[in-house]
């Protein structure tokens, strides 16, 4: 069964034999990767549910069965009926249709923010760890001051500065949420330099640019995927509370954070108010944090082959 | 004595480091040269400076706190006074490194495959195809089987054993002129110990490739080296052909590391000797000859203040020291140390090797 994984001096058959084209097998990563993640059942829902969820937040108004100026002032405070999945709010709008339209702002802001803070942040670490010294030092006390700012502070500073909008809200989380980024992986980046096989690729004649993109980085991939699905969370409340202090996506776009605030106001005439908003978020925040743990297992070469050898033992006699 | 020009020549190379302890001399004035074809060891124990000494070849030591100074010729190249960006050129092409821990010298990341590629398709201007038939081509030639269908495996599906010979296929890949092998098999047991020592003496002899042998195991240089450098607080106290080197030390140190091992078979020898003393730090080394205050052949006030000349004792055979270690006892202390050698088939060695040996003395 899966005893060829173990004995290293054994000969394996080539996998997949048949398939062997004049060019010598290769299977693309990605693929490899993807299998592996598929078979972490966890994962697998936490995929699916996230791209459920980025196709609502594409289509959103087409999807939403109300559109967004919909009100009904006579159905005000409704509960969750067929008409209305998920109720109605103050103004008699379909929470539904809310919620489905809200995706767009909610996801946009956590991936955009935290994209850009993932990017500048495990550069800037890279920078840091690597090259050490002053640079190590001004990088991050830098990033300590960005660090110490409070985020909802310096989304009001940025908002009064350039006004209202979903741009600067982005902006003002990723600004925060940079120097997390930069702390992992700088930290990770310092235990990795000092590893035999960078020593070995560099006493082969390897570059330092070589060095950090090649070997370095794929190295500090898994703390920072982690703390990618930890911040996407993050950035998802983060958001809802800038909207709770009215500097964060603006009325009348629908944002989840934002519902969840206007809702607390009439949490005693309607708790589906609060309740699928906070569904949402807690939905996605839950199925970023099992995708990233599934991708880390699944980008970790060890881990991939015992779940590799496990899954060659369920299928039997695949090579 | 080398009928060949050498390939490496190394002179008068010091390496000292900043500290704050003061300036650490890691390296003190060695000299040493290497033909193509031929196997040096250098000998010494943990901070003798053997491993600085090579690693400072092409700068892989940190500068600063690290100052280099001498000639380090490979060819007609010195390699000294190149920049970082220079010195890309000559690693991994003309040398080549193995290092201890074949554990943590392969990226746990990356295919054993992409990791073999990498080298020769930047150095070598190798296609991706060209790239993993030459990568095949190495394994092969290391003795890994079926290694086609190994390119895509990771290093943790290794055995210790076969990751240093992917270890050593990834120093061969761009053909090095000198292998510069830095305790490469200190990690492994015995057997692999010996298999490992067979392949690069086996590479050596079809490459024709200048091997630099780093090592504190006596067992390990009696099987592979032509001639040994003993280095001793930063500089080579003796230097010989490994068979005099065994036969007839003459350096108080020598002696002293031979009569130090456990001779298998000697019933009647019970303890160790043991040199007295520790190595002293390189940041404090003592006046005259850094190995007085431990020398059992300590003479005279001399010992203690001028620093002793690397002198000829017999053709090919030098020492660091004042006084040689009478024949009589440097005999005495060569048969307390007939080793068994590991991989000991080095006298019956067919005669690609005993060429190069003879071409030697």
């Amino acid at each position: 069964m899966s005893d060829q994984e173990q004995q290293p001096t054994d000969a394996p058959e080539p996998r997949g034999a048949g398939l062997e084209q004049p060019e010598i097998e290769h299977r693309p990563r990605w693929r490899e990767t993807l299998s592996v993640l598929m078979s972490n059942r966890l994962a697998a829902v936490g995929l699916v549910v996230l791209v459920v969820m980025v196709v609502t937040a594409i289509l959103g108004h087409r999807l939403a069965p109300y559109a967004l100026d919909a009100q009904d002032l006579t159905r005000r405070f409704d509960p969750p009926s067929a008409d209305h999945w998920f109720g109605t709010d103050d103004l008699g709008q379909d929470v539904f249709s809310r919620v489905v339209i809200g995706a767009r702002s909610s996801l946009l802001v956590a991936g955009v923010s935290v994209g850009i803070s993932m990017v500048v942040g495990t550069l800037l670490g890279l920078l840091a760890g690597y090259r050490g010294g002053w640079m190590d030092s001004t990088l991050m006390r830098t990033m300590d001051v960005l660090f110490a700012f409070p985020v909802v502070l310096l989304a009001i500073a940025l908002v009064a500065v350039f006004g209202p909008s979903l741009r600067n809200t982005m902006l003002a989380i990723a600004v925060v949420f940079t120097p997390i980024f930069a702390r992992v992986v700088r930290g990770s980046v310092l235990s990795v330099r000092e590893q035999l096989y960078v020593r070995a690729v560099r006493s082969l004649g390897a570059g330092d640019l070589r060095i950090v993109l090649r070997h370095v980085l794929p190295n500090v991939a898994a703390p920072v995927l982690v703390q990618t699905s930890l911040s996407l969370a993050f950035a998802i409340l983060t958001e809802a509370a800038l909207s709770y202090v009215g500097v964060g996506v603006q009325p009348p776009t629908p944002a989840w954070g934002s519902m969840l605030s206007d809702a607390q106001r009439y949490m005693a005439q309607g708790w589906w108010l609060s309740v699928f908003p906070g569904l949402a978020i807690f939905v996605t925040v839950m199925s970023f944090n099992l995708l990233g743990d599934g991708l880390r297992d699944a980008l970790d070469p060890q881990q991939r082959s015992i779940i590799e050898a496990r899954g060659a033992g369920a299928k039997d006699g695949d090579a | 004595m080398m009928s060949e020009a050498p390939v490496l020549s190394v002179r008068d190379l010091e390496v000292s480091f900043a500290t704050k302890r003061g300036v650490a001399r890691v390296v003190r004035g060695v000299s040493y040269e290497v033909a193509a074809g031929e196997t040096l060891a250098i000998v010494g124990e943990s901070g003798s400076g053997k491993s600085v000494s090579t690693l400072a070849l092409t700068k892989l030591i940190p500068i600063p706190p690290g100052r280099v100074t001498g000639q380090a010729l490979l060819g007609d190249d010195d390699l000294v006074p190149l920049s970082e960006r220079q010195l890309l050129e000559y690693r991994g092409t003309r040398v080549g490194y193995v290092f201890q821990d074949p554990m943590t010298s392969l990226n746990p990341v990356h295919t054993i495959g992409r990791q073999l590629t990498e080298h020769t398709r930047y150095h070598l201007g190798l296609s991706e195809s060209q790239a993993r038939e030459r990568a095949v081509e190495l394994l092969e030639q290391v003795g890994i089987p079926a290694a086609e269908s190994r390119l895509d495996d990771h290093p943790h599906q290794f055995s210790g054993g076969m990751r240093q010979r992917v270890v050593i296929a990834i120093g061969l890949a761009c053909d090095p002129d000198v292998l510069i092998a830095d305790e490469a098999t200190t990690a492994l047991d015995v057997t692999t110990q010996a298999q490992i020592l067979d392949l690069v003496r086996r590479l050596q002899r079809e490459r024709g490739m200048a091997v630099v042998w780093i090592t504190h195991d006596l067992g390990v240089v009696a099987g592979i080296a032509d001639r040994v450098l003993v280095m001793y607080a930063g500089e080579v106290v003796e230097q010989a052909g490994v068979d005099t080197l065994f036969d007839l030390p003459r350096h108080p140190y020598t002696v002293g590391l031979l009569e130090s091992l456990p001779v298998l078979g000697d019933l009647e020898r019970r303890d160790l000797t043991a040199i007295p003393g520790l190595p002293p730090p390189p940041t404090h080394l003592p006046e005259g000859c850094a190995f007085h205050p431990r020398c059992a052949f300590r003479h005279d006030e001399r010992c203690a203040t001028e620093r002793p000349p690397l002198t000829e004792v017999a053709p090919g055979h030098s020492i660091r020291s004042f006084y040689a270690v009478p024949e009589e006892a440097a005999r005495a202390a060569s048969t307390a140390a007939r080793l068994p050698e590991p991989g000991s088939d080095r006298t019956t060695d067919p005669e690609g090797r005993d060429d190069a040996r003879s071409g030697r003395t």
